[in-house]
């Protein structure tokens, strides 16, 4: 079966259509998810992402632990501030990537795909040994909700006190929300501008419930995976099990720059990757636009136009409200920038190669 | 959920048939709980007309943001007519999935075999839900 969270009794008198993701009970859309994909594009959506993994890396060494644990340079991070990062094995293998937030000089929030936090807490856990340092999985006490979209930091602005002007991307501050405690962040996955707030798993309702009320006449309507999944994908970024996995490297996925060898002392991964980080990967993550009507979905083989030669492989797509065509990712042999189609059930559809992200917000 | 209409035949395929009982050309759409389960229509493909289908045939195909789903012939014949306005605003098959989103018309070969009575399709999809 699959887990509820706090949220689950809201997302069924709003008459959502449930679905697992990664073990967790989600919604994966309350009406139309078109309609919720605009509104986050137009206005605001409102997310449950409580499956999400809520690790804390406390102690004095805290920050050394997570440079030896993580590709990132976290001790060079500011309290207050967040970082995307990534965990990966000895062999440079993504395990998962990553939001590590620093909360106070000697605490750190490390945020977890709900697929790999199990296995990210207890990887932090072996990796802090040797250091002063304490790891511990607060998952089970946390819920998250996303505010996203161009009218979020109104709406949020009318139920807190807190400086959202002066909270920058990928920023968080504690704040009281509606008479809730929480972490309010500046971080997102849909390509807008929006908050993400921390808060204890009982509060998410009624947390909830007042961003509902205060978000209605913003045009604020809840949003659920699917809407999600396309925004994330319009704003050209990788989700963990489509466009990263074990097998690849951060260089393979082009996120090379995550992985900062230029921090003092050794990381879990560095011997592996050093030698890899000016060798050009075989294959490029790209983005495609379909020609014609037809999505290109995950594990459609990318071919060459005309002879049919297999030079890659789709990671993720989907119809683009924004665009108004099919786009998808995908990984693609170096070199190849045009000339592609992608196999869709046996007829080769053609394919535009295009630069990520295939949407940018106007700022 | 949406109500079942009584006037029509459906198959196990959530595909609605009218007008078994009034002749031989036959309409043929997919049910609203398809379409719910499917979520929004982006793309929809109709067979041509003139071809000749057997029942079991995949001749199109529906496709929404997180799925595609093959229609299938639900009798012998002939395809007579497609509606053109659900190839150019799918959405119409999540807003009218059973007037103005129907799909395809086709003429009846042999007889109708394996439809299933509103009674049938309301046992099948509620013992789905």
């Amino acid at each position: 079966m699959s887990r509820p969270t706090p949220l689950r009794g809201v997302h069924e008198s709003l008459g959502a259509t449930l679905t697992d993701f990664a073990g967790w009970l989600m919604p994966l859309r309350y009406g139309s998810e078109s309609a919720e994909h605009n509104a986050v594009r137009q206005a605001a959506g409102l997310f449950d992402l409580s499956h999400m993994g809520e690790i804390f890396v406390t102690g004095p060494q805290a920050a050394e632990a997570l440079d030896y644990a993580l590709v990132g340079h976290l001790s060079a991070l500011e309290p207050g501030r967040a970082r995307y990062t990534m965990i990966v094995d000895v062999e440079g293998g993504v395990l998962d990537d990553l939001i590590v937030y620093r909360l106070a000089p000697a605490e750190f929030m490390v945020v977890a795909n709900a697929s790999n936090y199990p296995r990210v807490a207890a990887e932090l856990t072996g990796r802090a040994k040797g250091f002063d340092a304490a790891v511990e999985d607060r998952s089970e006490r946390y819920g998250l909700i996303a505010v996203q979209g161009p009218r979020s930091a109104e709406i949020l602005g009318s139920l807190t006190d807190a400086d959202l002007e002066g909270l920058r991307y990928y920023a968080g501050l504690p704040a009281v929300v509606a008479g809730h405690e929480a972490l309010v962040a500046r971080t997102g996955y849909t390509g807008e501008d929006g908050f993400e707030l921390f808060v204890a798993a009982e509060d998410a309702e009624p947390l909830w419930t007042a961003l509902t009320e205060a978000g209605a006449p913003h045009g604020l309507i809840p949003a659920g995976l699917s809407a999600r999944d396309t925004l994330r994908l319009e704003a050209g970024m990788p989700l963990y099990g489509n466009e990263l996995s074990a097998d690849l490297t951060p260089f393979d996925a082009g996120l090379g720059r995550v992985v900062r060898f230029d921090k003092p002392g050794d990381f879990v991964g560095r011997a592996a990757l050093e030698p890899l980080k000016d060798v050009p990967s075989p294959r490029r993550l790209v983005g495609l636009v379909a020609t014609g009507r037809r999505v290109p979905r995950r594990g459609y083989p990318v071919v060459v136009a005309g002879d049919g030669a297999v030079v890659g492989e789709v990671t993720s797509g989907a119809p683009s409200q924004s665009l108004g065509r099919p786009i998808a990712m995908a990984y693609v042999d170096n070199g190849l920038s045009s000339g592609l189609a992608v196999d869709i059930r046996g007829s080769h559809e053609p394919v535009e190669v295009v630069a990520l992200p295939f949407y940018r917000r106007k700022k | 959920m949406s109500s079942i209409p009584e006037d029509l035949h459906y198959t196990k395929e959530h595909e609605w048939i009218s007008g078994i009982d009034d002749g031989l050309t036959l309409t043929v759409g997919i049910t609203a709980y398809a379409a719910e389960a499917l979520g929004d229509v982006v793309y929809v493909q109709v067979p041509e007309v003139g071809a000749t289908v057997a029942s079991g045939d995949a001749v199109g195909e529906v496709e929404s943001t997180k799925s595609v789903s093959d229609i299938f012939a639900p009798v012998n014949g002939e395809i007579v007519e497609v509606n053109q306005a659900v190839v150019d605003d799918p959405s119409l098959v999540n807003s009218d999935s059973y007037g103005e989103g129907w799909l395809f018309r086709v003429r009846l070969e042999g007889t109708a075999d394996d439809l299933l009575s509103p009674e049938e399709y309301t046992a099948l999809t509620s013992g789905e839900s």
